[in-house]
């Protein structure tokens, strides 16, 4: 008897909607697109997923079989502009942030204008739907649009690529600052149930520009679904970006978001991952020093618990010399939470006066729990300044010791010790409403510890 | 402050120059011994395997074992599972084209040193390891091993009154069988790895130790390996057992003869430590790694790990590997018993095309255990150095403790170093902290040095030595020594 697992008919469950999904957009978009699409999908059924357990060093420790095994299939919208009566949503539950913030939201693949509020930016400042951006801003997308995300050599971006129908584009012309976050929100619904997404971002912000942009992931049902995210974010000469993504999905969903970013001369970068959502989440962030003067912050912090997994996978490549860049990690693991950190600082040759710095530390809660970290360096330049660190370990008896000798209760010494740890990561944000926001969503994950 | 510039970019060509000449003076410890040895024709298959144990008159349970190593490595070979995930290339390797089995002929068992091979010999004299003058002066016990066979013990009487065995693996095999056959295996099982598999089917000979319990080994015990006969690969495999409450310091240093092709060394070293025991193992690794486009030079994979046992014991690897075209190497512990502690000091200096991808395994099972880890890692020239290291607490480790130092020095743009730790924890109440540093010689630093009138060159060697002393100040007195000494000759031609 033979039995078809997932395992062996996704690659062609997912090329056929593909497929399909390409037939149907035929003559509608532009030629360009349909050609990486087509590309990417060659692509994709050449490379599959990375389910392979022997050699797969960047799966490591994260085995994607599962996932696969899920048999998601793919959520496909052949015709956006099709009637379909958004889902009753309000925002203010899902704690997605500020009103004020301005806003991109796409519910279940759709980009949905009634809840997006894209209004009061200056001028020149386009944010809205990919899709619509592809048509509109045509040059634009086109000269940045899978440049940075390769999809001939990484399945999960293939697939995105191939797949992609919706997503939000950002655009930020040169010599503009944006007081406010711009935010782009992913909501899934139960209506994507046992459905894969694929979400698709991108930013370019010209020089000398200044912005926030937060990216949330957010379902509404405890359903499994697959998000499987790609996006591309180009730091102009002389800007100033910071990004913020945030997974707050439910326990049951299996996010991989795909990350690249151009780091251009003088720029400054500042990155943060916040992972407290999803059963299974893999961030891949891949920063290209690009330009000499450049500086990147990478920051992450994951607090997770029961049986949720992330895995951070952090590439710095300075292709050029002259920058800095500083990064840290930290985690904090209950229940039966697995976190993988695999840092990779790269110094190509010639890329001389390269000062970089990357720390993961982790605090186990419970003996169940497990943190593998691989902080690592690929030098190929002798004039740097390279470091990394990484610890793991219990609360500081001391420190404990300290406060409970000051009156103050167990329990309380105890989160007070925990907030003080992940703070060093969150205390970095830099705009007073994306760090108060991210903060109350980490205080609430750490009384449901 | 112009100045100051040209006098140090004034001095460089010069000494650029000096160093140069000396770069190019030919491997100090490369000549070969032309001696009759007994060798078997270049290729591997099962009969190879039973011809090199009826060789030796192994007894059926060594053959035996063999063979499962030999088939095991034949379906590694088969669906292609040789270890590709280090940061080192080469040429795949043909397994018939080399010879597994040499040893010089011997006419008939020797009494004493008279009666070896004037040639065998004059070439450890060569080699700066006259063993007369060692049997005589440095309280040394040598057991010489040449090509694959041993030709000389000494000291062993003097051992053997404290209990004490020191001999050849195969003399240990007729001897200790019981001894060889509880422990052979047991550390590095035939599986653990493609070459682990190898050695075990084809391993000529080695050293075995066994310490008894209570004795605290008077002498250092030391091995010299050489490699000789064009060709022939070199599986040796070492296995020291300290029985409770022993302690014994081992000492392993090897240069080899300039070879135009590759040659193979898969050794396997096994380390038991029971209750109390004490291990320490030191390591120069010396042999010839290749000319200047990298041809040549010896292959070094190699496997080492040993296991603490017992409670409270203690297992030391010091390393300092200069040589071999590429080094491939991960001296471990496994700390098994409660309180058991597992340290490793490397230092791994590479220049023109050699690669090095070392490191070191802490697996932490028992209670209480602790590990620490230094390793410095000097590339110069054209040379890729990787640290590559993996400190795993299991959930039943309670109270484990690690730290781990992985530094590395560049010395010319052309270099790579690499350092890839891997950390897993699955115990809360681990305490691990890993910090690495990674740069080139300190500027400041130099012009200090040449500021008082130091040469480039000597201030380089001076800062390298200092950078390394950590390690080096954990070897055995003898080797310290010698290790400076190689570090500097290794420097030379390197800095400018």
């Amino acid at each position: 008897m033979t039995t078809t697992s997932p395992l062996d008919t996704y690659l062609t469950d997912f090329a056929d909607a593909a497929r399909d999904y390409h037939a149907a957009r035929a003559g509608r978009d532009p030629e360009w697109i349909a050609d990486i699409r087509a590309e990417a999908l060659d692509s994709f059924r050449e490379l599959g997923l990375p389910t392979a357990r022997r050699g797969n060093e960047e799966y490591k420790y994260t085995d994607i079989r599962p996932l696969v095994r899920q048999g998601f299939s793919p959520l496909l919208i052949t015709d956006r502009n099709s009637a379909v009566a958004a889902p009753d949503l309000d925002l203010d539950q899902l704690r997605i942030g500020p009103a004020e913030w301005h806003r991109v939201v796409i519910v279940d693949g759709r980009f949905a204008p009634e809840l997006s509020a894209p209004d009061g930016l200056p001028d020149g400042i386009a944010i809205g739907s990919l899709a619509e951006g592809v048509h509109s801003d045509g040059d634009a997308v086109r000269a940045h649009l899978a440049r940075l995300a390769d999809y001939t050599e990484h399945g999960f971006t293939a697939l995105n690529t191939a797949l992609a129908a919706e997503g939000a584009l950002v655009l930020i012309p040169r010599m503009t600052a944006i007081d406010q976050p711009i935010q782009v929100v992913y909501i899934s619904t139960e209506r994507t149930q046992g459905a894969a997404s694929m979400p698709r971002t991108l930013v370019v912000a010209g020089e000398d520009s200044s912005a926030a942009i937060v990216e949330t992931h957010v379902s509404t049902a405890d359903d499994a679904h697959l998000t499987n995210a790609v996006t591309e974010i180009v730091v102009g000469a002389g800007s100033n970006i910071s990004y913020c993504k945030i997974q707050q999905e439910s326990e049951a969903t299996y996010n991989v978001s795909t990350t690249l970013v151009e780091v251009n001369e003088n720029a400054n970068f500042r990155s943060m991952a916040i992972d407290i959502g999803g059963r299974l989440t893999r961030n891949n962030l891949t920063i290209i020093m690009a330009g000499e003067g450049g500086n990147s912050d990478v920051r992450g912090a994951y607090v997770i618990t029961r049986d949720q997994h992330v895995d951070n996978q952090v590439i710095v490549d300075h292709v050029v010399g002259h920058n800095d860049m500083n990064e840290i990690y930290k985690g904090i693991l209950d229940g039966h939470a697995r976190s993988v950190f695999h840092g990779s600082i790269i110094v190509r040759p010639n890329a001389a006066k390269v000062n970089a710095m990357q720390v993961d530390k982790n605090l186990l809660l419970s003996n169940d729990a497990e943190a593998d970290t691989k902080p690592a360096f690929w030098i190929y330049c002798d004039d740097v300044r390279c470091g990394h660190g990484a610890a793991c370990g219990n609360l500081d008896e001391d420190a404990m010791f300290y406060l409970r000798s000051r009156g103050i209760e167990e329990e309380e010494a105890r989160m007070m010790l925990i907030r003080a740890f992940v703070s060093e990561v969150v205390d970095a944000i830099q705009e007073p409403s994306i760090h108060d926001h991210v903060a109350a969503l980490i205080a609430t994950k750490l009384d449901n510890l | 402050m112009t100045t100051v510039d040209e006098t140090i970019q004034d001095a460089a060509p010069e000494s650029n120059q000096e160093l140069k000449s000396i770069a190019n003076q030919d491997y100090k410890y490369g000549f070969i011994t032309e001696i009759e040895t007994d060798t078997v024709p270049p290729g591997l298959t099962e009969d190879t395997v039973r011809l090199i144990s009826s060789k030796k008159n192994e007894p059926e349970w060594m053959l035996e074992w063999r063979l499962k190593a030999f088939r095991h490595w034949e379906t590694l070979l088969e669906k292609e599972q040789l270890p590709d995930w280090a940061h080192i290339k080469y040429p795949p390797i043909n397994f018939q084209d080399i010879i597994y089995y040499s040893a010089p002929k011997q006419k008939e068992q020797l009494a004493s040193l008279d009666e070896v091979d004037p040639e065998v010999l004059s070439t450890f004299e060569k080699l700066g390891i006259p063993l007369e003058e060692q049997k005589r002066l440095a309280g040394v016990a040598v057991d010489a091993v040449f090509d694959s066979v041993s030709v000389a013990t000494t000291f062993k009487e003097k051992l053997a009154e404290l209990g004490i065995i020191f001999s050849s693996f195969s003399e240990a095999i007729q001897d200790h069988p019981e001894l060889v056959r509880k422990y052979l295996g047991s550390v590095v099982p035939y599986t653990d790895n493609f070459y682990a598999a190898l050695n075990a089917a084809v391993f000529s000979d080695g050293s075995f130790c066994y310490i008894p319990k209570g004795v605290r080994c008077p002498m250092e015990l030391t091995t010299y390996f050489r490699i000789n006969t064009e060709n022939s690969g070199q599986f040796e495999r070492t296995l020291i057992v300290a029985d409770e409450s022993s302690y014994v310091s081992y000492l392993e240093g090897c240069s080899a003869p300039i070879r135009d092709t590759n040659q193979l060394h898969a050794a396997v070293v096994e380390l038991v430590a029971m209750d109390d025991a004490e291990i320490k193992y030191s390591t120069i690794q010396n042999w010839y790694p290749g000319d200047e486009k990298g041809n040549g030079g010896i292959y070094n994979f190699v496997t080492k790990r040993g296991k603490c046992l017992g409670a409270r014991s203690k297992i030391s690897w010091t390393q300092v590997e200069t040589g071999s075209a590429i080094t491939w190497k991960y001296p471990s512990v496994l700390l098994q018993g409660d309180d058991s502690i597992g340290e490793f000091y490397s230092v791994a200096l590479v220049k023109g095309r050699q690669q090095a991808d070392t490191g070191s395994k802490m697996t932490h099972i028992g209670k209480r255990t602790k590990s620490t880890i230094i390793a410095k890692g000097v590339s110069a020239g054209e040379a890729e150095n990787t640290y590559r290291g993996l400190v795993r607490v299991n959930p039943g480790a309670d109270d484990a403790w690690n730290f781990t130092q992985c530094d590395s020095l560049l010395i010319g743009d052309k270099c790579g170093a690499h350092t890839t730790p891997y950390v897993e924890v699955k115990n809360k109440s681990a305490h691990l902290e890993h910090e690495a540093f990674t740069s080139r010689v300190s500027e400041d630093q130099l012009f200090y040095c040449n500021s008082r009138g130091i040469s480039v060159e000597k201030a380089h060697s001076m800062i390298i030595n200092g950078f390394c002393e950590e390690v080096f100040k954990k070897l055995p007195f003898e080797f310290a020594v010698e290790a400076t000494r190689l570090l500097e000759l290794n420097l030379e031609g390197t800095v400018g």
